[in-house]
């Protein structure tokens, strides 16, 4: 409080004031959206009316896993896999356990993807949703071990898999097994591929380190939203490694199409199409069966 | 030697006489001849690949390369490779499967180039091959961790069937240092990052990731490098033959379940 008031009076004497010579406002933020890329502000309604992509540059806002779904998926079509499936704190790391139970009730997630069937018009597949508001959807025993088992099961049931992908990477909390998730899935992939299945990655924002280096890449398909981030190593580690700064586009979806790693950038408005499309060109239609 | 911690062997591993996979090469294979280049872009000296002979038994050797010297370690950027040197691996690794040789790799890394010709060439892509990849190697594949093992860089040559790792060696998802930095924003930390995040090679044994430890001799590879080399040999000759007799379709099942097997959660 007295600490305000002396700043209130600071201010009115500071020929500069802070705030306003590195231009940075103070919004509130249920009202307005700053863009990270372009620094565009929207109003939050007219942001989530245009499913949270930046008006002005096109950038692909992170959504939760639930967004998602509802944005992806047939109304009523899904049915989870392994919902309640949680981490324990397999090397006891400080802080870990009392940090999952935390981010469990902030963000109403066991866990940072969420696995399971769907129908994507009509069509069916197995989907897997990343969700980068869980700990970054950083990649532990649960995460492989869900994208495991939805590989596996889509091999025995011979459904497509769509994996929309997010994630900071390996767990570091969970120390050598987290790095092993990375052969887990990788190996799973291999086997539902082995039976001709197909595999759709959508890369969305931000994809990086352990799970770029694993099943994000593995894709048959590899999709991505406009604008977002791709890369293994973080940015900052490059920098100091090369000790200069990086170009804007560095890791972007356009960059990683401009060197050959994607198939195609989506915008979101045309993404549950696509997926529907490319799916039904690996599924012929049977007469009685799909009405897509 | 059985009392030390992960920073105590850290600095044993980093000792700047342990011996690297060159001074090995020459104790326990007879005629290796190096194989260059991934046919795509360029030959990665971070990893070196090529036939050897294994007693009577042909072999493919790859492995990552850590400098003797700062020349040596210029040329092999630290052991830290590029994307084409994983394309390489998995050249080699698919042409040790057409001749029906087994694969032995050794992995000592501090991890993956982090730099932008690594991005542009696709870093992530390169290791998730291998990942994929070396699941279908009909061969029987045998993996060494020699020093250190740098998370997804050491990974991508440690899809195997069995993993051995010598007494002192160490394999971690992030180097301590990257931990320290992450957890309490100061990389200077790094020791105790290193003693809380279970990465050694009795850690390792514990979780199931590896199989086998090599013993050291006392202080270290280093004090005494040709019986490091007739102990990773003796295993060498019994893990190659162990793994030769395993009918293949039993080898890949069980290749899949040693990995498929990790993790720990509750439902």
């Amino acid at each position: 409080m007295l600490e305000d008031i002396f700043n209130v009076v600071k201010s009115r004497f500071d020929p500069e004031p802070k705030n306003q010579s590195s231009g940075k406002v103070k919004i509130p933020s249920d009202l307005l959206f700053k863009c990270p890329r372009c620094q565009n502000v929207m109003f939050m309604d007219d942001f989530k009316g245009n499913a949270k992509v930046c008006s002005a540059c096109g950038y692909h806002a992170r959504l939760t896993a639930a967004e998602r779904l509802d944005m992806t998926a047939d109304k009523g079509s899904f049915i989870e896999y392994d919902k309640g499936m949680a981490s324990l704190n397999p090397l006891d790391f400080p802080d870990y356990s009392q940090k999952l139970q935390e981010l469990k009730q902030k963000t109403g997630m066991n866990e940072a993807i969420i696995t399971g069937e769907c129908t994507i018009r009509t069509r069916p597949c197995v989907i897997g949703i990343m969700d980068s508001h869980f700990m970054m959807a950083s990649m532990g025993s649960v995460v492989g071990e869900k994208v495991t088992r939805a590989f596996e099961r889509a091999a025995e049931k011979n459904l497509p898999v769509v994996l929309f992908t997010a994630s900071g990477g390996a767990r570091m909390q969970e120390g050598i097994i987290s790095l092993m998730q990375m052969a887990k899935t990788s190996a799973a992939v291999g086997r539902h591929s082995a039976k001709g299945l197909l595999y759709i990655t959508v890369l969305t924002d931000p994809t990086t380190g352990g799970v770029t280096a694993s099943f994000a890449s593995l894709g048959d398909i590899i999709i991505a939203e406009p604008k977002i981030l791709v890369g293994f190593a973080g940015r900052r580690v490059i920098e100091g490694t090369i000790k200069q700064r990086l170009p804007d586009d560095f890791q972007s979806a356009e960059f990683l199409l401009q060197h050959g790693f994607i198939d195609m950038i989506v915008e979101r408005r045309k993404m549950r199409k696509t997926l529907s499309r490319l799916i039904s060109y690996h599924q012929p239609e049977r007469e009685g069966v799909y009405h897509g | 030697m059985a009392n030390l911690t992960a920073w105590e062997r850290l600095t044993i591993v980093r000792n700047k006489n342990r011996p690297t996979v060159r001074d090995y090469i020459p104790l326990i294979f007879d005629d290796f001849y190096e194989m260059h280049g991934d046919r795509c872009f360029g030959d990665d000296r971070a990893i070196i690949g090529g036939v050897a002979m294994l007693g009577g038994t042909a072999v493919t050797v790859i492995a990552e390369v850590k400098g003797r010297n700062i020349e040596e370690n210029k040329e092999s950027n630290f052991a830290m490779p590029h994307p084409e040197g994983y394309r390489k691996a998995l050249r080699l690794a698919r042409q040790a499967e057409k001749f029906h040789r087994p694969i032995i790799c050794f992995i000592d890394t501090p991890g993956a180039f982090c730099g932008i010709g690594a991005e542009e060439r696709g870093q992530g892509e390169a290791i998730a091959r291998n990942l994929m990849e070396f699941f279908d190697v009909k061969v029987p594949i045998v993996s060494i961790v020699l020093g250190e093992g740098g998370s997804g860089g050491a990974l991508a040559l440690g899809i195997c069937d069995e993993l051995a790792m010598l007494e002192n060696a160490l394999y971690s998802v992030i180097s301590p240092r990257g931990c320290a930095s992450i957890l309490w924003k100061d990389a200077s930390r790094e020791m105790e990052a290193a003693n809380i995040s279970k990465i050694t090679a009795d850690d390792l044994l514990q979780f199931g990731v590896c199989e086998v430890i090599i013993k050291e001799p006392l202080g270290g590879a280093h004090t005494n490098p040709q019986q490091m080399a007739e102990s990773i040999s003796e295993y060498l000759f019994d893990a190659v033959d162990r793994l030769s007799k395993i009918p293949l379709a039993k080898l890949l099942d069980s290749r899949y379940n040693k990995f498929r097997k990790i993790g720990v959660f509750e439902e």
